[in-house]
């Protein structure tokens, strides 16, 4: 007798839908990490197909670096918007907070949580572009998991991201070391990406051409990190949620400082500044997913700023303004119009108002 | 961005800054309410309370549509949204608003409340269409600016046939809340609340016109410049109001001539009065119980009046009794002198609905204006 060789027929990509087999732990598990994550993510670390990923150590901390680990969960409406998706924007969203510590980031885990019912053409254009992004970073995807929540229960996907990465010694950037006197530097326009996923909201849906900024920064930063004396850049952050006026008030708290920022200053497409005059949304509350703010000592000022300016995600960099001593800790603005206010956290999820 | 830059242009600001400084008596002061929460949000924003000298002083007036609107008016909403399952639609500032029982239209939709928010009317009429099997309300609310669209959805929703489409109208006026200002007892008797003039409605004079503000003008003496939302309107009109005071004017002039007239948006004004007729009265949040201040659906769109379709009864209740919305709202006090201010009540965790939107005096003076009761000086970067 002979035994018949497997045959298992390829997942149908084109009209398949995700359902609760392929998050059972089977063989319909298996086929759907096979054909599309392990083919996407392809590496030699997600290769050995272990319960975790076997990584080597880098010489960063043999020379005293230390290691900075970050993670991220990912739930965008819609999954795809001008300029990205959320299978880019999981990679970007991690890469950039590891980033911010001054570290470079190494390894990336992906996290998916699948709805039943979510279409595999999706999930593979989603899986993808994580891909094409975490290949274009240098940091690849060397662990996963995937899990099926019953219809109704998930937006169609939710992708969760952990990122490690390397602070080389002599670097020591964190939100906590503000110090009055430091410039503020924002590496470009803001509101982007805020604006391009609002744009394409059900009950909103206008036409723009503003894309999403979403990108990896850690370029970005290591070209600063290069033009800088060591020690100079004191902090550097990515206003994501809450934009750059919560991550403004963010920075203060943790250091203990107020700040004095310019409104002439801040980079903004005038596209994004009339969409948001429309919406009666501040675009200071808008979300970025490709920018950073940094707090650098006066004297590296011009120095991270050539620097940033040099590098493709930097050109309109701009300095927005100083640290200053304030136990209130209030970030104020000179208004473009001469007076002057508060930039305060943002209360609640930015609404707009009626008149 | 074009067209709007040339309003917001801070070279002419201080000019016009710098005149109102050389034209104000010394010896005199200067308080003129701003009624609209689109003026309280602007000179907040701007920052142009630091453009003015210390002699002009603004009282921020009741003009915020959703500080005005009463916990009962809110509790109706979630009644209807949670016991009745019923899609309740409204605009994003109503959101936050706190009713009974330390809910709001936002916290009864994470209690399961089926909440919508909208940008205009006519979605919420989409959402009827879209939904025939479930009642569909539209939580209607604000002054003479968002009443014609409410008007135009109940005539469109009446030639469709909707049967499960209804409006609770909250709808409120602008000139009874003036006059009922004017009135109080602060203004006339007491003379607590000194108000030399008023820096009239923007949006809401482009559906009136500068009209209906002739009466204040004329019989309470009190100058009225209706401007424009952006940040030199304000300034143009508070100069303006000075010069009134001092000719010993007492005029309607209108800054904003290149929206408003004096007749108004007729179109507007005839789908108005065919969908409404006046309440004899209606609760305003702070200001209590004025008479002829509100609209309520006519008869003939009955079917689409969500106060009869699910028999509504209105119960007042009462704010939190140290929150100092209603004085501040009549101009008696300015948030700094509530209690509750910056404490337990912030725009985190509203207790009063004057901080629940960046129009309403507290939130507007907590998020941009706080600092300068601190005395915070930094130097210029």
């Amino acid at each position: 007798m002979t035994i018949k060789k497997d045959y298992v027929r390829p997942l149908d990509i084109k009209h398949g839908r995700v359902d609760m087999n392929h998050g059972a732990g089977g063989r319909a598990s298996m086929q759907l990490i096979e054909e599309v994550f392990a083919r996407a993510f392809d590496n030699e670390f997600l290769k050995q197909g272990n319960d975790g990923a076997c990584l080597p150590v880098p010489s960063e901390f043999l020379e005293g670096g230390r290691m900075v680990m970050s993670c991220d969960g990912h739930i965008v409406s819609p999954l795809f918007f001008p300029g990205g998706d959320i299978g880019c924007l999981a990679v970007h969203g991690t890469v950039n907070d590891v980033a911010m510590m001054g570290a470079r980031p190494l390894y990336l885990s992906a996290s998916f949580i699948l709805e039943e019912g979510f279409p595999l053409a999706d999930l593979k254009r989603v899986v993808d572009s994580m891909a094409a992004a975490s290949r274009e970073a240098g940091v690849p995807v060397v662990t996963g998991d995937t899990k099926v929540v019953e219809q109704g229960k998930g937006d169609g996907c939710f992708i969760a991201t952990t990122g490690v990465g390397v602070v080389p010694r002599g670097v020591a950037v964190g939100g906590a070391n503000a110090k009055p006197g430091d410039m503020l530097i924002v590496s470009g326009t803001i509101g982007e990406h805020g604006v391009a996923v609002l744009s394409q909201r059900e009950s909103l849906e206008f036409e723009t051409q503003i894309v999403s900024d979403t990108a990896a920064l850690h370029t970005l930063v290591a070209a600063m990190l290069r033009a800088a004396p060591p020690g100079a850049v004191h902090v550097l952050r990515d206003p994501t949620r809450g934009g750059l006026g919560t991550t403004l008030n963010e920075i203060a708290r943790q250091s203990n400082v107020g700040m004095l920022i310019e409104e002439a200053a801040i980079p903004m497409l005038p596209q994004v500044e009339a969409a948001c005059e429309l919406l009666g949304l501040d675009p200071l509350y808008i979300a970025n997913e490709g920018k950073l703010v940094a707090a650098v000592a006066p004297e590296a000022a011009d120095s991270v700023l050539a620097a940033m300016r040099a590098h493709p995600l930097g050109v309109s960099a701009a300095r927005i303004g100083a640290v200053v001593a304030d136990e209130h800790r209030f970030v104020q603005m000179q208004t473009r119009f001469g007076g002057k206010r508060i930039v305060d956290w943002l209360s609640g999820e930015p609404l707009p108002r009626i008149c | 961005m074009k067209y709007v830059d040339e309003f917001r242009d801070g070279a002419l600001a201080r000019g016009i800054a710098a005149r109102i400084a050389a034209e104000v008596r010394p010896d005199r002061r200067y308080s003129f309410m701003e009624f609209c929460g689109g003026h309280t949000h602007a000179i907040s924003r701007y920052g142009i309370a630091e453009l003015l000298p210390t002699e002009v002083r603004m009282i921020h007036g009741p003009g915020c549509p959703v500080c005005v609107l009463p916990i009962g008016r809110i509790d109706q909403a979630i009644g209807i949204a949670l016991d009745q399952g019923a899609i309740v639609c409204t605009y994003g500032d109503t959101m936050r608003v706190p009713a009974s029982d330390s809910l709001s239209l936002m916290k009864a939709k994470a209690r399961g409340a089926d909440i919508r928010m909208v940008y205009s009317a006519a979605d919420a009429l989409k959402i009827a269409r879209e939904n025939p099997a479930r009642e569909v309300v539209f939580f209607a609310i604000g002054f003479e600016t968002t009443t014609p669209p409410t008007a135009l959805v109940i005539q469109q929703a009446a030639k469709e046939d909707l049967k499960n489409f209804s409006v609770l109208c909250c709808h409120v006026l602008t000139p009874s809340a003036i006059t009922h200002i004017l009135e109080s007892a602060e203004v006339r008797q007491y003379g607590t609340v000194p108000i030399d003039g008023f820096v009239g409605p923007a949006h809401v004079s482009i559906v009136i016109g500068s009209g209906p503000y002739e009466h204040f003008a004329e019989e309470y003496r009190k100058p009225v410049v209706i401007a424009g939302f952006e940040p030199l309107d304000v300034m143009q009109a508070i100069l303006m109001l000075v010069r009134q005071v001092n000719e010993g004017r007492a005029e309607v002039e209108n800054q904003f001539a290149r929206a408003v007239t004096r007749e108004g948006n007729l179109a507007a004004q005839r789908a108005v009065s065919d969908v409404f007729e006046l309440r004899e009265r209606f609760e305003w949040r702070g200001l209590g119980e004025v008479p002829y201040s509100a609209l309520k659906i006519r008869a003939a769109y009955a079917a689409f009046d969500a106060e009869r379709r699910f028999e509504l009864h209105y119960k007042a209740v009462p704010d939190h009794k140290q929150c100092e919305c209603g004085a501040i709202l009549r101009g008696v006090k300015k948030p700094t002198d509530c209690k509750l201010f910056g404490t337990v009540c912030t725009p985190e965790n509203p207790m009063g609905s004057c901080m629940v939107s960046s129009e309403g005096a507290c939130a507007a003076h907590y998020s941009y204006g706080r600092f300068r009761d601190v005395k915070v000086t930094v130097e210029a970067v």
